[in-house]
């Protein structure tokens, strides 16, 4: 009996397979992370659908569960196609879709980073500057998801909940100011929207919480794979990074 | 035992792209009988091209010749810079015959999960060839995807500074093409990139 389903997903990769064909890996809200194969995926007439970023309506079918089965789509919104003229709005695509991909179990639902994903990738045409906290914020939840949260509730040393300015590299939890004054070089910042949902935070604050974020996706959720972290995210931090230092 | 020469040649044809199995095997008879005219002249033109054919040592183009006939074409503007993914690409320009300037094949576009990073692109021949001076302008005409798009920006920051001027090919609307049966994103590319009428 065949199996197949049907739902809204982020399109993570795709890659030539044979011909005119390409596997494509999605992101889907019941299924996780999703592979298929989607015929013609490479040719003319579909290669601007399976572009990473895109926002689909993906139809899956195989005959057992356990096949990579064929794809079909129809595209939602042309993330990729919006997004290819801004150079950090590609960068940060390309990061968000290749950190997905490299670091989501297959086939296993992460509803709450779906939603956050398209949250980002829907907006993103609105300009980077208009997400980058928000993508801070789903790494954050990306890490919490796989087992490696951050605690960012209370200070490490001292309890306190106020005035939390930096992070333990070594345990993922807030240390306020008046515990790390002695510790600044070996701890990581903690911007301040990462404490306060809504808050679009400045591009050095991104940039401390894309240096948080990266700590622990390396150290702790690539590394226990023996990874490294996807060269797209590390291509965000340093454009970003060429921004807020050259000051443009 | 030895193999069956006609199914080695079918198995040999059916590796060339745009050739299965099917239509390998239509080759094969069509070629078997008549070997003298189509067979024989085929083995010795794939013969010749294996052994003379190279990389242009300057551009990335395949041709007998090195520097290939477009790098050593003392007509071509030499001012003009084009930076194509492959050959490919470089031969469906000079069939367009609207550009008359130089080439550099990249080799590819960068590829995080094909593991292409700049280092297995020819950027640092594209650099040195910009830094040796003559170009006024380099043309980004890469494939309008996330990872063209992606080696774009690439290519444009690290030759920013060299005081060449850096363009790309325009998206939109294809000559003969209906707006109603356009993707989203052409769309969207074209109505961006609109200009005065």
């Amino acid at each position: 009996m065949p199996v197949e389903w049907q739902a809204p997903a982020v399109v993570l990769s795709a890659r030539p397979y044979g011909e005119g064909a390409a596997l494509v890996t999605l992101l889907t809200e019941a299924y996780g992370r999703h592979a298929g194969l989607a015929k013609g995926g490479a040719s003319r007439a579909q290669a601007a659908l399976w572009q990473a970023g895109n926002l689909v309506e993906a139809r899956w079918l195989a005959r057992l569960p356990e096949q990579l089965g064929a794809l079909a789509g129809e595209l939602v919104h042309a993330t990729a196609a919006l997004a290819m003229e801004d150079p950090l709005a590609l960068a940060l695509l390309s990061s968000a879709t290749a950190l997905a991909e490299a670091a989501l179990p297959e086939r296993e639902a992460h509803p709450a980073v779906f939603c956050g994903l398209v949250s980002i990738l829907a907006r993103l045409v609105q300009g980077p500057e208009e997400v980058f906290a928000d993508l801070v914020r789903w790494e954050a939840l990306l890490l919490a998801e796989l087992g490696y949260g951050l605690d960012l509730s209370a200070c490490a040393a001292t309890g306190e909940t106020r005035d939390l300015t930096h992070v333990s590299p070594r345990s993922g939890r807030a240390v306020s100011m008046r515990a790390a004054v002695h510790y600044l070089d070996r701890l990581l910042v903690l911007p301040p929207f990462l404490l306060q949902e809504g808050d679009p935070g400045e591009p050095q604050d991104w940039l401390a919480g894309l240096r948080l974020t990266g700590h622990f996706l390396e150290k702790r959720l690539f590394a226990a794979t023996h990874r490294a972290l996807p060269d797209a995210r590390q291509r965000l931090q340093d454009r970003l990074a060429a921004i807020v230092e050259g000051g443009g | 035992m030895a193999e069956d020469p006609v199914e080695h040649l079918i198995a040999l044809l059916a590796r060339i792209p745009g050739l299965g199995r099917r239509s390998a095997r239509r080759a094969a008879l069509r070629m078997l009988a008549d070997p003298s005219r189509l067979m024989l002249p085929l083995a010795a033109a794939l013969e010749a091209a294996a052994a003379a054919v190279r990389p242009c040592s300057v551009c990335g183009n395949l041709d007998a010749a090195d520097p290939c006939r477009i790098c050593a074409d003392t007509r071509r503007e030499r001012g003009l810079l084009c930076v194509v993914e492959g050959v490919a690409d470089l031969w469906a320009l000079e069939r367009g015959g609207a550009y008359r300037g130089l080439y550099h094949v990249l080799g590819g576009v960068l590829s995080p999960l094909g593991g292409v990073g700049p280092e297995q692109l020819a950027v640092e021949g594209l650099l040195a060839r910009v830094a040796a001076g003559g170009v006024e302008e380099v043309i980004l005409a890469l494939p309008a995807t996330v990872e063209g798009a992606t080696t774009a920006h690439y290519l444009s920051d690290r030759l920013a500074g060299s005081g060449v001027n850096v363009t790309r090919l325009a998206q939109g609307v294809p000559i003969g093409g209906a707006l109603d049966v356009l993707d989203d994103g052409t769309l969207a590319a074209a109505l961006r990139a609109r200009r005065p009428a």
